[in-house]
């Protein structure tokens, strides 16, 4: 796996860090920085994210939050000027490293955006698109990803008669929770999620929450969400952002109780933000 | 103005509802204490009666918190506000029926003529009204500094209604005809040991509230 993100293999990998791994972390982020242009979003930030873990990202508007969970599967390339500095170390590589396969990367670390957005295809086919693409051909293969990834997005029960059907025809709950079973379907070890259930009803972000629990089983899940009650009933840690910086980050328990720092105090009361 | 002001009026508010009630408490203990002393059990059937309205009280703080929690979903300090108005207002309200106890007692004991002149029992009461007003001053102004210097009179407290019950019981023997005045004079003592426990649960819901640690006062 570590070598399919690799464009080009070199006598030492590229970002190859010497410190001490954490078995717990499946990312290790150091003194992060990222530039749009000559503006810095994000000032120097470390920190651990938990394997198997739900690890929330908050803060108000232009905190660098996004900024920084689009870092992780390099999404920021796509846009003109942006540049990263630092590490994050995902398999003892730099993911930020200019050898990384970004697309093999992207496999690996899928993301969900807050509107849900399928391809105006049929259901089956919002899932087998990727995988076709990747050249995965064999029928039977394909429909047993699209049952287990739409059974995982706890999804399958609703759409299993309609499959052929446009996934537009589904609701906007569904429809997020088809794109979770599209990125379920790559067999990430990460998952980002960008306020992946702002845009629902309450019904449909229920489910999408249980469905985020249920999935810290086998992905690593980091979600950015401004919903203080959403991040502090499904996540483990909560990290808080403010004008690029990270402020605090500690268990999320911890962060809703009692936080450390007043700022942190004042975003998650509302007193700010 | 907050951005939360109104969320802050009401935990005011709430605030300002356990101080009236905390106030009306502390008056039930002194009346039922001078009703115990002048024998005047008039005074005494009044702060029996008096209770339901501090009852009340702690009906619509607990209530108005409820109501707090649901709508305002808060977390950290004001959650911890919440909870520690809660926990204070069921100790303030244990005053309310201890001064009812006391009270009983002074029905009980009725116009018979006291054993001796009573003297310590009153001061006992002095130290543990103090305790009681300072936890709630501490409680009201978020004073830890007040609130450790409150608890710290518990085991003065302790000690004197040790040796009050060790007086009390001494003199059965040669009045076994006031008996029942001398347990209910025992009574008190123990119901005045109980106001000190329960202001220092106040100190140490007052720490909690400010430092969001769980601290023993009484060990």
């Amino acid at each position: 796996m570590v070598s399919a993100l690799m464009d080009k293999q070199t006598g030492k990998q590229a970002g190859e860090s010497e410190s001490k791994r954490n078995k717990e972390s499946i990312l290790e982020v150091n003194n992060l920085e990222i530039f749009y242009g000559e503006k810095r979003a994000v000032n120097g930030i470390s920190m651990d994210i938990g394997k198997n873990s739900i690890t929330a990202l908050i803060g108000p508007s232009g905190c660098g939050k996004s900024t920084f969970l689009r870092s992780i599967n390099r999404m920021n390339d796509l846009i003109p000027g942006a540049r990263a500095e630092g590490e994050i170390i995902y398999e003892d590589l730099n993911i930020l490293s200019e050898q990384i396969n970004v697309v093999a990367l992207r496999k690996e670390i899928g993301m969900v955006f807050q509107k849900p957005n399928p391809f105006p295809k049929s259901i089956y086919e919002n899932i087998t698109h990727a995988l076709k693409f990747a050249g995965m051909k064999k029928k039977s293969k394909l429909d047993e990803i699209v049952e287990e990834s739409l059974k995982k997005a706890a999804l399958w029960e609703e759409v299993k008669d309609r499959l052929h059907k446009s996934a537009l025809s589904l609701s906007g709950g569904q429809q997020q929770r088809l794109c979770i079973a599209r990125t379920i379907a790559m067999k990430p070890t990460v998952m980002l999620l960008d306020e992946p259930s702002s845009a629902l009803d309450p019904i449909s972000n229920a489910k999408v929450e249980e469905l985020i629990i249920d999935l810290k089983k086998d992905y690593s899940i980091i979600i950015v969400t401004h919903n203080m009650q959403q991040a502090s009933r499904i996540s483990d840690k909560t990290a808080f952002f403010l004008s690029g910086d990270l402020i605090e980050y500690e268990a999320t328990e911890k962060i809703f109780t009692n936080p450390s720092v007043k700022k942190t105090e004042e975003y998650i009361s509302g007193r700010f933000g | 103005m907050s951005t939360r002001s109104n969320f802050d009026n009401n935990l005011k508010e709430l605030k300002d509802l356990l101080l009236t009630m905390a106030e009306k408490s502390e008056h039930a203990i002194k009346e039922a204490m001078i009703a115990l002393l002048n024998q005047d059990i008039k005074k005494a059937k009044q702060v029996i009666e008096g209770d339901n309205e501090i009852d009340d009280l702690e009906y619509e703080i607990n209530n108005k918190a409820l109501l707090l929690i649901a709508r305002e979903s808060p977390v950290a300090t004001d959650l911890r506000k919440i909870n520690v108005a809660l926990k204070v207002s069921s100790e303030v309200e244990r005053f309310a029926d201890i001064a009812v106890n006391i009270a009983k007692s002074a029905v009980h004991i009725g116009s018979e003529r006291h054993i001796k002149e009573i003297i310590d029992i009153p001061k006992m009461m002095e130290m543990a009204l103090e305790m009681v007003s300072d936890s709630i001053k501490a409680y009201y102004s978020e004073d830890i500094t007040l609130a450790k210097k409150s608890a710290e009179k518990d085991d003065e407290v302790d000690k004197m209604f040790g040796s009050l019950i060790q007086e009390l019981l001494s003199y059965i023997p040669q009045n076994p005809n006031s008996t029942n005045q001398i347990i209910q004079l025992a009574f008190v003592c123990r119901y005045i040991e109980r106001i000190a426990d329960h202001s220092t649960n106040i100190a140490e819901n007052v720490i909690y509230l400010v430092t969001g640690n769980r601290v023993n006062l009484n060990a």
